[in-house]
C-alpha cells in the first residue's frame, strides 16, 4: 500500500515538472519584448491624454524597446522627443542608452535577441544588418513619398540599401563648424584656411594656444580626430579624392590623405593646441571647448559639430549662443571645393514589426516629433519642415547644412568597421607621436586592403 | 499579467521541483536494475545532469570555436591556418601578445610577492584580521568599478590647472613637477593598468597565503629559533619550502586571470596606446568588426597558453592526492 502510494507521488511530481518545464520553454521560445495583444492595463486613464489630440489609429498599448547610443541630456531630449508619442498612443517606449551600440547589435542580430527600434551606428553598418535580412523594409512602414519629400535627398539615399529604405533619420548634425567666444575673438571669420592659420600664429605668438581639441571618448576614442581629416581631405583634394578614399579605392599613404594629417598635425602640436598633445588625448570631446570660457581663455577656438552647443550649455551654465559662443564654417582650403560640408545624422532602423514599432517609426520621422528635439538645443532636423531652431547660432548651421553646394556624409562612419576602428586609433596614435606619421599611414593601408574584402 | 511574472514563477518553483523530481526519477529507474549494480550507477546518474550542462556549455563551445577558427569571418568557407597565421603576423595582436606576456610576468610576481609579504607581516601583529580587511576589500568590487575608480586615481589635467586626480595631485604638490599621464605615457601605462590589477588580486593571494601560513607547525619554527636561526633563515629554511605547493596553486592562478585580463583594459584605455591585451582583441574582432573566424582563432591561441598551467595544476593536485 505505501509502495504504490510512493509510486503515484512520484508520478505526480515528474508529471509536475515535465508540464513546468514546457511552460519555462513555452515562455522562453517566445521572446517578446512589446506583446502584440493590447493590455488592457498599460493603457493609460483618459485623464492623462491630452483630449486636443485625437489619432486615427487610438491607443494601442503595450511598449516598445529602443536602443540607442544616446546619455545624458541626449537621453532626455529622446524620451521629451516620444512623451507625446506615449501620451497619444498608450504606449511605453523602453529606452536602453548604450555607448557599445555596434557590440551590442552584433551580438544581437547573431543571437535573434534584438529591440523593436534601434539607433545603427552607421550607414555601413547599417548594411550589413539589411543584408542579413534583419531590417524591416520601412516602405511598407512609412508613407515614402512624403518622406522623400521632407527630407534632403542625400539623407534618403544613405538610409537606403539596394534599393529598400531601412533606415531613416530623426536627426542631424553639420561638421566642420569652429567654435569661438565673441567676447575673445572679435577678428571675425576668416575665408580661407591660410587665413585662419594666420589668425592662429598670431594668437600663438601673444602667448595663448590657439586650439582645443579633445580625442577621448571611451570605446570610440579618436572619432574627432577623424572628423577634421574628413574635413581637411573634402576641402583640400576634393569630394572625387574624399569619395574614392571612403570606399577604400586611395591608399592612406598617398599624398593627398598624407597631407591632410599634416595639416591636422600643426594643429595639435605641442605649442598649438591647449594642454598639448597630451590633453588632446586624455580629453573628453564633451569638455574639451571649455577653455574658451574661461578667463583668460584658454584656447580661441574649438573644431566640433553642431550637437556640441548642448555640452556648451550643460558645462558652463549661463552661457548663451551667439553672445558668449559663435562659429564660423570650416574655411576653404583650395578654391576650387569652394562651399562643401560635411555632416552626419542618426539613422534609426525597425527590427521587429509589431504594431507600436510602426506607430513610433512613423512618429519619429515627423516634423512635429523632431521639433522637439530641435527646440531642446543640440540637434538639426532631418525634416526639412522643421524651423524652430531655439536660437540664431542653430538656425545657421541648419542653413549651412540645406544650402552646401558639395556634401559629404562622415566618412569614417561610411567605412568598414574595422576600418574605421583603426582610423579611430590612429588619430590618437599620430596625435600622441607625429614623427610615425609614415608608419601609422602604412598600417591603415594594411587594414584597408584587409577590411574592404 | 506581466509574462515576467509568470516566467519568476515557474523558475522559483520549477527549478527546485526539476532537481527534487529528477533525483526520484533516478531511483524509480535504479529499481529497474538488479540490487548489485545500483550501487555503481548511482553516482553517474547523479553527475549526468552536470555532465550535460559542462559538455553543452563548455566543451561543445569549445569544439565549435576551434572548428570556427578555420573558417573565414562569415563562419561559411574554410581558410585553413589563414586566421592563425594573422594572429602571429599582425601588429596588433603581436602588440597584444607582448602586453600579455607583462600582464602575466608582473600581475603573477607582484600580487603573489606583496601577497606573501602581507601575510607574513600580517601574522605578526595584533591587528591581523584588519589588516588582512583591508587589502582583501578589493577583490569585492567588479573589475569595471575598479577601472573606473583607478580612471580618476590617474586622472591627468594639464599643467596649471588644477589636478583632479590623485596620484597627479600627490606628484605636482610634492615633487614640484609636471603631471604624469599614466595611462597615455608609453612604458608606463601597461604598468598603471597593471597595478589595478595588482591592487585588486593581492588580497586574494595573501588570503590563500596566510591560510597556508597558518597551517605550519608553529612548534617547527619555534624548534628552528631555539637551534639559533634568524628570522630570514627561518623564512628561507622553513617557511618558504613548505609554503610552495600553496604558492604554485596561487601563481598558477594569476597567471590564468593574467591571460583573461579584459575589463580593466576595457574600461581604461579600450587598448589605445598600445595597451591592448588577446581579451580586447578578441571582443574587438567578435563584437566590432564581425570576424568571427579571427576572434575564434585569438581564443584558441588563449585556451592553448592556459593549458600548460592547467596540466601542471592538475598534476600537482594528483600529487597531494597520492601523498594522503
Amino acid at each position: 500500500m505505501r509502495e504504490k502510494h510512493r509510486t503515484a507521488l512520484t508520478w505526480f511530481t515528474i508529471s509536475t515538472v515535465a508540464l513546468l518545464v514546457a511552460a519555462a520553454c513555452g515562455a522562453g521560445a517566445t521572446p517578446t519584448p512589446s506583446p502584440a495583444t493590447p493590455t488592457p492595463g498599460a493603457t493609460p486613464t483618459p485623464a492623462e491624454t491630452p483630449a486636443a489630440t485625437p489619432t486615427p489609429e487610438g491607443k494601442i498599448g503595450g511598449t516598445v524597446s529602443v536602443y540607442g547610443t544616446w546619455g545624458g541630456s541626449e537621453q532626455e531630449s529622446f524620451m521629451a522627443m516620444v512623451k507625446p508619442f506615449e501620451d497619444q498612443t498608450g504606449v511605453t517606449v523602453q529606452y536602453t542608452g548604450t555607448r557599445d551600440l555596434n557590440a551590442v547589435l552584433i551580438t544581437g542580430v547573431a543571437s535573434g535577441i534584438l529591440p523593436d527600434l534601434a539607433g545603427l551606428p552607421g550607414p555601413g553598418q547599417m548594411a550589413q544588418f539589411a543584408k542579413a535580412g534583419k531590417l524591416i523594409d520601412l516602405s511598407t512602414v512609412l508613407d515614402v513619398p512624403k518622406y522623400t519629400s521632407e527630407t534632403s535627398a542625400g539623407f534618403v539615399g544613405l538610409g537606403t540599401v539596394d534599393g529598400t529604405l531601412v533606415g531613416v533619420f530623426i536627426k542631424s548634425a553639420v561638421k566642420g563648424l569652429i567654435w569661438f567666444n565673441p567676447k575673445v575673438y572679435t577678428a571675425g571669420a576668416p575665408a580661407t584656411w591660410d587665413a585662419l592659420t594666420a589668425e592662429a600664429d598670431r594668437i600663438k605668438a601673444a602667448g595663448t594656444t590657439p586650439w582645443c581639441v579633445g580625442l577621448e571618448s571611451g570605446a570610440a576614442s579618436g572619432w574627432p580626430g577623424t572628423d577634421w581629416i574628413e574635413d581637411i581631405i573634402l576641402r583640400q583634394s576634393g569630394p572625387e579624392v574624399y569619395d574614392k578614399w571612403v570606399a577604400g579605392q586611395q591608399k592612406w599613404t598617398s599624398p593627398e590623405i598624407k597631407a591632410a594629417f599634416e595639416t591636422f598635425g600643426k594643429v595639435v602640436a605641442g605649442d598649438s593646441v591647449y594642454g598639448g598633445p597630451t590633453a588632446v588625448l586624455s580629453t573628453n570631446f564633451g569638455d574639451a571647448g571649455n577653455p574658451l570660457f574661461t578667463s583668460p581663455p584658454g584656447c580661441y577656438f574649438h573644431h566640433q559639430a553642431s550637437f556640441i552647443t548642448d555640452f556648451f550649455v550643460k558645462a558652463n551654465p549661463g552661457i548663451v549662443a551667439g553672445t558668449d559662443f559663435d562659429f564660423f564654417p570650416f574655411p576653404d582650403i583650395n578654391s576650387t571645393y569652394a562651399g562643401a560640408v560635411t555632416g552626419a545624422g542618426d539613422l534609426f532602423g525597425m527590427f521587429h514589426d509589431t504594431p507600436q514599432a510602426r506607430a513610433l517609426m512613423q512618429y519619429l520621422v515627423t516634423a512635429e516629433a523632431q521639433s522637439i528635439w530641435v527646440g531642446r538645443g543640440g540637434a538639426l532636423s532631418g525634416n526639412k519642415n522643421v524651423t524652430n531652431y531655439p536660437d540664431e547660432t542653430s538656425r545657421r548651421s541648419a542653413e549651412i547644412l540645406a544650402n552646401a553646394k558639395v556634401f559629404r556624409f562622415d566618412g569614417s562612419d561610411l567605412m568598414p568597421e574595422q576600418m574605421n576602428s583603426a582610423f579611430w586609433k590612429a588619430m590618437l596614435d599620430f596625435t600622441q607621436d607625429q614623427s610615425k606619421l609614415d608608419e601609422i599611414l602604412a598600417s591603415l593601408d594594411l587594414v584597408q586592403a584587409d577590411a574592404y574584402q | 499579467m506581466d509574462p515576467r511574472l509568470l516566467t519568476a514563477a515557474v523558475v522559483v518553483v520549477g527549478v527546485p521541483a526539476v532537481l527534487i523530481g529528477y533525483i526520484v526519477a533516478t531511483e524509480q529507474v535504479l529499481r529497474l536494475l538488479p540490487e548489485r549494480h545500483r550501487p555503481r550507477a548511482r553516482p553517474w546518474l547523479w553527475l549526468l545532469p552536470a555532465l550535460l550542462f559542462l559538455f553543452v556549455f563548455l566543451v561543445y563551445p569549445m569544439l565549435n570555436t576551434i572548428v570556427l577558427s578555420f573558417q573565414d569571418r562569415y563562419s561559411v568557407g574554410w581558410v585553413g591556418l589563414a586566421n592563425y597565421e594573422f594572429v602571429f603576423t599582425n601588429a596588433a595582436t603581436l602588440g597584444s601578445i607582448k602586453n600579455n606576456v607583462l600582464w602575466l610576468v608582473f600581475l603573477t610576481g607582484i600580487a603573489v610577492g606583496a601577497g606573501l609579504l602581507i601575510a607574513i607581516l600580517a601574522d605578526r601583529v595584533r591587528y591581523e584580521s584588519l589588516a588582512k580587511t583591508v587589502i582583501f576589500v578589493p577583490l569585492g568590487i567588479s573589475f569595471v568599478a575598479a577601472g573606473v575608480i583607478w580612471r580618476f586615481m590617474y586622472a591627468w589635467r594639464p599643467p596649471g590647472e588644477p589636478q583632479t586626480g590623485t596620484l597627479n595631485a600627490a606628484v605636482t604638490s610634492l615633487t614640484g613637477a609636471g603631471p604624469i599621464a599614466f595611462l597615455i605615457e608609453p612604458m608606463i601605462n601597461n604598468f598603471a593598468l597593471i597595478a589595478v590589477g595588482a591592487w585588486m588580486w593581492t588580497g586574494f593571494c595573501m588570503v590563500i597565503l596566510s591560510a597556508g601560513l597558518k597551517g605550519i607547525n608553529p612548534e617547527l619554527l619555534e624548534a628552528a629559533r631555539v637551534d639559533g636561526a634568524g628570522e630570514w633563515q627561518v623564512f628561507r629554511g622553513i617557511i618558504l619550502p613548505l609554503l610552495l605547493p600553496t604558492i604554485a596553486v596561487v601563481s598558477t592562478t594569476m597567471v590564468i586571470t593574467a591571460l583573461k585580463a579584459f575589463d580593466v583594459v576595457y574600461v581604461m584605455t579600450n587598448g589605445n596606446f598600445d595597451t591592448e591585451v588577446m581579451a580586447n582583441r578578441m571582443y574587438k574582432e567578435m563584437f566590432n568588426f564581425s570576424n568571427f573566424g579571427r576572434a575564434s582563432a585569438i581564443a584558441v591561441v588563449l585556451l592553448l597558453a592556459i593549458v600548460p598551467v592547467m596540466l601542471a595544476n592538475i598534476r600537482r593536485f594528483q600529487e597531494q592526492e597520492a601523498l594522503r
